[in-house]
């Protein structure tokens, strides 16, 4: 039965592909309305004024440009000519560096703020004030402070991945239960012992559910942080190309983007199911 | 019926004669002392509710004693103060001669819930026992004794089993392995077979019974069950209804103490030892806490106490040997 289901799901989803793949076809292959113009003003206009052809790529358009990124991704010719999975290596590198200061960061500080009451109500309201920011307000003061727009953004990235990790870390440490502390105790098991053979693995899974979320919202923050700071990475390229007016590539990025955040998540969750426990 | 009247009587005149037999245990014989503790926690108001105040009870050394009570009494603060997981708002506990500090390796605990570690595989959770109380043992030695804990138990061959892989019964076999692994003096168990079938409850009372006796354990065990507290314990502590509650009698078990659980109901003495139990957890429990009996004294609470009379020693030796065993 899981068999025959997993096949029909796969079955109803290549329809699907098919049939947004012809939608889409279709919907930029028709011609609109051209209006009579003077010649030498409709060589300005380009071919959608003058054929009424869509300015919108069509599937087999971004295919071939996915085709040609695909077989050289890592050819640079210039500044503004990087290839994607060039651009792509700058993204994770930084989303890499500042998630992982942050959980350098979230992690210890979750376990102090959640074995101690006084540090939970003391703390509390610098994290429920400064996790709603949007972590692009932080940019204006990172690139004012660090003065450097790539360490900027790997700030942005740090403080957007920290909240999640630490709000989680704090949330399993301090609901540790009661009965598997008390069992520590019995048995005159030293604080640091504790943390790491009792408090540790029982949180772990809580933790890395909050690993995971940051690093959802971490990938989502690089594309908008890369757009503002500029010179690299894949939020560069897309602003650069939509500046181009190559809306394949723009397309063609949001294909890939999609991709890599969802291996990162994939990545995640494999090391979720690892330190969960049943119960 | 005609059996169980003269322990019936035996037992009102021991109450009747606590003036000259006190029943008191000679200070040299305790070998656990819980003298006058109290717990009160804060109420609204500013009050302060009184779970328990002035309670003693000593305790010998190799004794089983059970405490039975209602919900609310206190019993399991008794038991977190034994164990030290917990702090009493006055008095103190003595244990072999020193003041208890804080939790020990000399009191294991079993408790209610197995309280195991999900992430630990039975050998894992008894081998974190043994190498909390062997600290610079080596691995294999650590091993060694969490196999034989658990051998010990009969759980031989499910060492590398999760917790979440066993039945209930064999959860709280791992926890008695585990308690059992650090070798304690003191075994604290609150309600241990509670959550457990009638079935499996039986033959986890005879591990624990035919253990305990084999290594002379002293045992301080929580129980709402009135046949658990008759087959397992030497004495029965009995707690009135909470708040402010008192230990209203000890009662020694008249019992041999080679008791057979499926012949125990054949027991000279066993039903009214029963009926006497399950009178105070029906009423007694209730009325003694309103008026304690005139001469009550907290610091010796009335032992009810009775040997089988010779009557009773005959009807033994007359019963067929089957039902010995």
């Amino acid at each position: 039965m899981t068999r025959s289901l997993t096949l029909r799901a796969a079955v109803l989803s290549l329809t699907l592909l098919a049939a947004i793949l012809l939608a889409w076809q279709v919907a930029v292959s028709g011609t609109a309305k051209t209006e009579a113009m003077d010649p030498e003003y409709a060589a300005l206009m380009g071919a959608t004024a003058t054929t009424g052809k869509s300015a919108m790529p069509g599937p087999l358009d971004v295919g071939a440009t996915l085709w040609q990124h695909l077989k050289d991704p890592f050819y640079d010719r210039g500044p503004n000519d990087k290839g994607l999975g060039i651009q792509l290596a700058y993204s994770i590198g930084r989303v890499a560096l500042g998630y992982g200061l942050a959980v350098l960061v979230a992690i210890p500080v979750g376990f102090l703020i959640g074995m101690s009451p006084l540090m939970s109500r003391a703390l509390d309201p610098y994290i429920q004030i400064l996790k709603p920011v949007s972590p692009l307000a932080w940019m204006p003061l990172a690139l004012y402070t660090i003065k450097d727009s790539g360490l900027s953004a790997i700030f942005v990235i740090f403080i957007c991945s920290l909240w999640p990790m630490l709000i989680n870390t704090v949330f399993g440490v301090s609901g540790t239960r009661k009965e598997w502390l008390n069992v520590a105790r019995t048995l005159e098991v030293g604080p640091l012992r504790r943390a790491f053979t009792v408090i540790l693995p029982a949180a772990a899974p809580t933790i890395l559910t909050g690993m995971r979320i940051s690093i959802g919202i971490a990938w989502l923050v690089i594309v908008a942080a890369e757009m503002l700071v500029g010179g690299t990475g894949i939020g560069y390229f897309v602003w650069n190309e939509w500046n181009n007016l190559s809306i394949t590539n723009v397309i063609t990025s949001i294909l890939l983007i999609g991709l890599v955040g969802m291996v990162l998540d994939q990545l995640l969750a494999r090391a979720q199911r690892l330190v969960t426990f049943p119960e | 019926m005609s059996k169980l009247l003269p322990f019936r009587r035996r037992m009102q005149a021991a109450a009747a004669d606590q003036g000259a037999r006190t029943g008191r245990m000679a200070n040299s014989e305790k070998f656990i002392s819980i003298e006058g503790i109290a717990r009160r926690y804060p109420a609204p108001g500013g009050k302060t509710t009184t779970i328990f105040e002035n309670l003693w009870l000593p305790m010998r050394r190799g004794e089983f004693v059970c405490m039975i009570g209602h919900s609310g009494c206190g019993k399991t603060t008794v038991l977190n103060i034994l164990a030290g997981l917990e702090a009493p708002s006055e008095g103190a506990v003595i244990v072999d001669g020193q003041a208890l500090q804080g939790t020990s390796l000399d009191r294991a605990v079993i408790f209610q819930g197995h309280a195991l570690l999900p992430w630990r595989s039975v050998l894992g959770n008894v081998a974190y026992a043994v190498s909390s109380r062997w600290r610079k043992a080596s691995k294999a030695e650590i091993a060694a004794r969490a196999r034989r804990a658990i051998a010990t138990v009969g759980l031989a061959g499910s060492e590398h089993k999760k917790p979440s892989e066993l039945s209930g019964g064999m959860k709280q076999r791992v926890g008695i392995a585990r308690a059992l692994s650090i070798e304690p003096k003191i075994l604290l168990m609150d309600e241990p077979f509670s959550a457990l079938d009638a079935l499996t409850r039986g033959t986890l009372q005879d591990e624990v019974r035919r253990i305990c006796v084999e290594t002379g354990q002293t045992v301080f065990m929580i129980t709402h069950d009135v046949d658990e507290a008759i087959y397992l314990a030497d004495r029965i502590v009995l707690m009135t209804n909470g708040p402010e509650a008192k230990v209203a009698e000890i009662v020694e078990n008249p019992l041999p103490k080679d008791r057979d659980r499926t012949q125990l109901h054949h027991a000279p003495g066993y039903y009214a030892l029963r009926n006497h139990l399950i009178d105070f957890l029906v009423s007694r429990s209730r009325t003694l806490r309103d008026t304690m009996p005139a001469g009550y004294d907290p610091r010796h609470p009335p032992v009810v106490r009775s040997s089988l009379s010779e009557a009773d020693a005959a009807a033994i030796a007359a019963e067929p040997p089957s039902r010995r065993a």
